[in-house]
């Protein structure tokens, strides 16, 4: 659906992306992966052609971005990391609009702008000001927004960024039953839970460079299924074991408090960029 | 591309819909200001030749003010759309086009700027003002508000904050009110800046007005000037739409 080749951005002397290469199935729900500044919006920039690459190929359900504008913009859908919702017009109105501006026709329009409100739960703040929403109500409203002309690939840019858990995790819902409706999803997000938990397979960017790219079970079972961790004078240390037993018996020999458990995303991350996650 | 530039002004004729009171009873301030100021005020002693200076300033009012509601109702709203809101994405990720985005914007701007222009035509009469009002009248205040609407849309794409667009104000659009023909005719001035003035929009504005609202004149050359920065404006406001991808 998504195929990215040798793709470039540079912003003057900086490089944001370098030459990423990326293929994404219909259906799949991909994750981008990476700390602030690692690339990640940049790419979703691009491939929503809100910003133009500097070289490469990329084409979007058989499209090519460069060429072929109208066709992308048909079928993607974009929630981007900002509230970009119109603050003088009602839930309602923004879907209007869009709707509007994606040539839907009237009837279609109105039945499908019920639909989506409905399924994102919000029929009953329809006439409401969006300035008068929460942040979680705000970001159901773009992603019910980004689904209104039945877009074949949505694009999620740090969807649950500073969401409450109970939020966040409704959203998730959300997006697995996009992903069973046949949609494919591309997000962005910076924690790692979240990509581990969404996600059949991930890239991990830094610094502008993929570093790795597979399931997330792939990743962690590179390093060992289990992790055993332990605090040193200079700092918290880790260990990684393929076999329980063989990690059990370790922990045993150490003297101060340690923790047994599987290895997690994070784990990968880590051990792949040399730093934890930070927001 | 016409349904598109309606969509594009069906979300500005919503905003005004809703706040039209508001929007009213704000407009109204300054001009009856002017008009008491300048008129009642200080024009009492003033004789010009067209006759009461009253009837002289009620075309430059008109003029200023349709250019200030015309700028400012899509100057400030799209800078902050583009750089704050990023309510300007929706439509760039949208299948619409950048002529048609730029229509839909400046004829909303110049909508409200014609609006803001009948309320003081309105006060005018109130305050004893003769004026003729025909349909060159309006043709002319009508090219004026979309002059001003234009620009506000070329500045909001370049400005890069909220305070560049209020220096915008200060250096070009004040002097103009002041300088353009409104409250004197520049006759007077040194003649380079006579000669930057007449090259102004505001002054073509002023000139048409003026000239059609005391003697029925036609002034095709102001027509002309007005038509010419139309079209720059919109030309280079296409521009700058495609060129914020980059």
């Amino acid at each position: 659906m998504i195929h990215v080749e040798n793709f470039s951005k540079k912003f003057d002397q900086r490089i944001a992306v370098d030459n990423l290469s990326l293929h994404i199935g219909k259906g799949e729900i991909f994750g981008l992966l990476g700390p602030n500044g690692a690339g990640k919006t940049t790419t979703i920039r691009v491939l929503t052609m809100l910003t133009q690459p500097t070289v490469g190929t990329i084409t979007i359900d058989g499209c090519e971005i460069g060429h072929n504008r109208q066709c992308i913009k048909a079928v993607i859908g974009v929630v981007p990391q900002h509230f970009n919702l119109d603050i003088e017009l009602t839930a309602w109105e923004n879907l209007e609009l869009h709707g509007r501006l994606h040539h839907m026709p009237s009837e279609i329009r109105k039945q499908r702008i019920a639909d989506l409100l409905e399924y994102v739960e919000l029929s009953d703040r329809a006439n409401d000001m969006v300035q008068k929403f929460s942040g979680g109500m705000k970001r159901r409203l773009m992603i019910a927004r980004a689904l209104l002309h039945q877009p074949k690939v949505l694009f999620l840019d740090e969807p649950t960024v500073g969401l409450d858990p109970q939020v966040r995790r409704r959203l998730w819902e959300l997006i697995r039953r996009l992903k069973s409706e046949g949609l494919t999803v591309l997000l962005t997000t910076h924690y790692i839970e979240e990509a581990e938990s969404l996600c059949q397979r991930v890239a991990i960017l830094e610094q502008g460079k993929l570093i790795a790219l597979d399931t997330p079970a792939v990743l962690c079972e590179r390093l060992g299924a289990y992790a055993v961790e332990w605090d040193e004078e200079d700092g918290l240390k880790t260990k990684f074991f393929a076999d329980r037993m063989v990690a059990s018996e370790f922990a045993s020999t150490l003297t101060t408090t340690t923790t047994l458990r599987r290895t997690n995303l994070e784990d990968a991350f880590v051990e792949l960029t040399g730093r934890k996650v930070v927001g | 591309m016409l349904y598109d530039i309606w969509t594009v002004f069906w979300r500005e004729w919503l905003v005004l819909q809703r706040r039209i009171g508001r929007f009213i009873l704000s407009r109204m301030v300054s001009p009856v200001l002017y008009l008491v100021a300048f008129g009642w005020g200080l024009g009492r002693s003033i004789q010009v030749s067209q006759g009461s200076y009253l009837d002289f300033i009620v075309p430059g009012i008109i003029a200023l003010n349709s250019m200030n509601i015309s700028f400012n109702s899509v100057g400030s709203p799209l800078n902050m759309s583009r750089l704050y809101h990023k309510t300007l994405e929706e439509y760039l990720i949208a299948p619409i086009g950048s002529l048609a985005f730029v229509i839909g914007k400046v004829l909303a701007g110049a909508l409200r700027g014609l609006i803001s222009s009948v309320l003081i035509i309105a006060l005018a009469y109130a305050f004893g003002a003769n004026l003729l009002i025909n349909g060159w009248f309006l043709l002319a205040l009508a090219l004026n508000c979309l002059v001003f609407a234009s620009m506000a849309l070329v500045a909001a794409m370049t400005m890069s904050s909220h305070e560049d667009m209020a220096n915008f104000n200060t250096y070009m659009l004040l002097p103009m009110s002041f300088l353009c023909a409104t409250f004197f005719v520049p006759d007077h001035l040194p003649v380079a800046l006579k000669w930057i003035i007449q090259l102004l929009p505001l002054t073509h504005a002023s000139y048409a007005l003026r000239a059609i609202a005391t003697n029925g004149a036609v002034p095709i050359l102001s027509f002309l000037m007005m038509s010419i920065y139309i079209l720059l404006f919109i030309g280079v406001g296409v521009w700058l739409m495609e060129k914020v991808r980059e």
